[in-house]
């Protein structure tokens, strides 16, 4: 059977993944995406919790033909860091677009996808991804 | 009937990609085939009947301008969920931010599944259960390789936030009326992949006497006729069944300039005639009547008559409109799409 990721792992992350959760450091400023309790900055706890901004510019990004296996079906696929509007950098695949097609400076907005299934039987994980911006 | 509900905000999405049918039919029968529409959408390779129901949702409530964690109710229909056993509902509710009490739940009734959310979520409005709630029509639906349903099954979404009746909403919601017989024109049983479908069986029987008898009842209701409504709308399983029915019932080409998208899009069956209103909204004016009548196999349909409000040209705007996002398009030939579609694996 196919390795299975931890069911419990996806729901606890659920939040953060659907909505595209931040965490925000009340000691140093940096903001952070996905969210976690310490800041990785400064080291300091005091984070809070916020909802990110949904759009964004495509900073750098690099194309994944060599996909896990989890991702075979989607590759070729790209990569990125999209910088958010307001400042957060945030790690993401771009979807609905051809390797081809990206460019760096590329308007994108967030967009819930299937990030990959767990094998036949397991469950099906979604989060957000970002897309050319539909204007 | 007094007035159900009203529309306070839509949304539409379709899939980025196309496939033309004379690329189908060029594989499967050397270009021979007529094809009953030009071209039909098709989801990518991360894309399901979820994931494109999330985007008209949140299109829908970016329209309605309200609050998230206001909305009580998600009502999916659909026939192309992507868990056998386990709602869609949760996590479109989870992912927008919607109220935790929460009546949610996913409906099938083929292609006619999106429509009788719609008036389901309006009830609840009706009678005071909730304020405000969400109904979607969404589907990413398959054709066996070279079956006739090939050409035209697609993927589409639909979703419109239901809140009380008012003048100032982008339409109100006058009158519903259901039809339904035991007519198994198009059945799937559990655990098939595809369709199956009983061909001619399919017309007179099942889409036009359904949609027939829903439109013809509606109105006899309502008190209406063809020429009191401004704009209609028809399931669209290709282009000339809804014309055909449109004739039927003696309505005019121009009254469903703006309903009828199956010919470049497919048919996105729960959504094929919620996009079709979708697009009316994008184009209507207020004080225009609308007439919208699904079809779903199995069989049954749903007419449902509303009137576009002051606040349509208010929300336009802030979405994009169907008309964009039929133009917003890629051809994928018969090999790419076998593997977005997950016929092929690497």
């Amino acid at each position: 059977m196919a390795y299975l990721r931890s069911v419990p792992r996806v729901w606890r992350e659920r939040e953060i993944k659907y909505r595209l959760i931040g965490g925000a450091c009340r000691s140093c400023g940096r903001r952070f995406y996905p969210y976690r309790q310490t800041c990785p900055a400064c080291g300091s706890e005091e984070v809070e919790r916020v909802k990110l901004p949904e759009t964004g510019t495509v900073e750098v990004f690099t194309v994944v033909r060599s996909p896990p296996s989890e991702f075979a079906e989607q590759a070729p696929y790209v990569v990125a860091l999209v910088r958010l509007d307001d400042g957060t950098l945030v790690p993401a695949q771009i979807t609905d677009v051809d390797p081809g097609e990206v460019y760096e400076g590329m308007r994108v907005e967030a967009a819930l996808r299937r990030y990959r299934t767990q094998g036949e039987r397991g469950i099906i994980e979604y989060g957000i991804k970002f897309r050319p911006l539909i204007q | 009937m007094k007035p159900l509900a009203s529309i306070i905000g839509y949304g539409a999405y379709i899939p980025r990609y196309r496939i033309e049918a004379k690329e189908i039919s060029r594989v499967h029968t050397g270009g021979a085939e007529r094809a009953p529409v030009r071209q039909k959408s098709v989801p990518g390779p991360d894309e399901d009947s979820l994931t494109i129901a999330y985007e008209a949702a949140r299109y829908a409530l970016r329209r309605a301008g309200i609050d998230p964690s206001l909305v009580e109710a998600l009502y999916i229909g659909s026939e192309s969920p992507p868990y056998a056993v386990k709602p869609s509902a949760t996590v479109i509710a989870e992912a927008l931010g919607f109220s935790r009490k929460l009546y949610g739940i996913d409906m099938e009734f083929a292609c006619k599944a999106g429509t009788t959310a719609i008036i389901s979520v309006a009830a609840l409005v009706s009678s005071g259960v909730i304020r405000y709630g969400m109904a979607i029509g969404t589907d990413t639906a398959q054709g066996r390789p070279g079956d006739e349903l090939e050409y035209t099954a697609a993927a589409g979404a639909a979703a419109f936030l239901i809140g009380p009746s008012s003048p100032e909403a982008v339409a109100t919601i006058d009158h519903v009326y259901s039809y339904v017989t035991d007519t198994p024109d198009f059945w799937r049983r559990e655990g098939e992949k595809y369709p199956m479908h009983t061909f001619r069986f399919t017309g007179e029987p099942a889409y036009f006497h359904h949609i027939i008898s829903a439109a013809r009842g509606l109105m006899e209701e309502a008190g209406l006729k063809p020429e009191d409504f401004d704009h209609v709308v028809f399931h669209q399983p290709n282009v000339k069944f809804p014309q055909r029915a449109g004739e039927l019932l003696g309505f005019k080409p121009e009254q469903m300039k703006y309903g009828l998208l199956s010919g470049e899009i497919g048919n996105t069956y729960a959504a094929a005639s919620l996009i079709g209103l979708a697009n009316v909204l994008d184009n209507a004016k207020p004080g225009e009547r609308v007439l919208v009548v699904s079809f779903g196999s199995g069989a049954g349909s749903d007419a449902i008559s509303l009137t576009v409000g002051e606040g349509v040209e208010k929300v336009r705007d802030k979405a994009p409109t169907v008309a964009k996002l039929v133009a917003r398009s890629k051809l994928v030939d018969y090999a790419l799409y076998l593997r977005y579609r997950g016929m092929i694996l690497r």
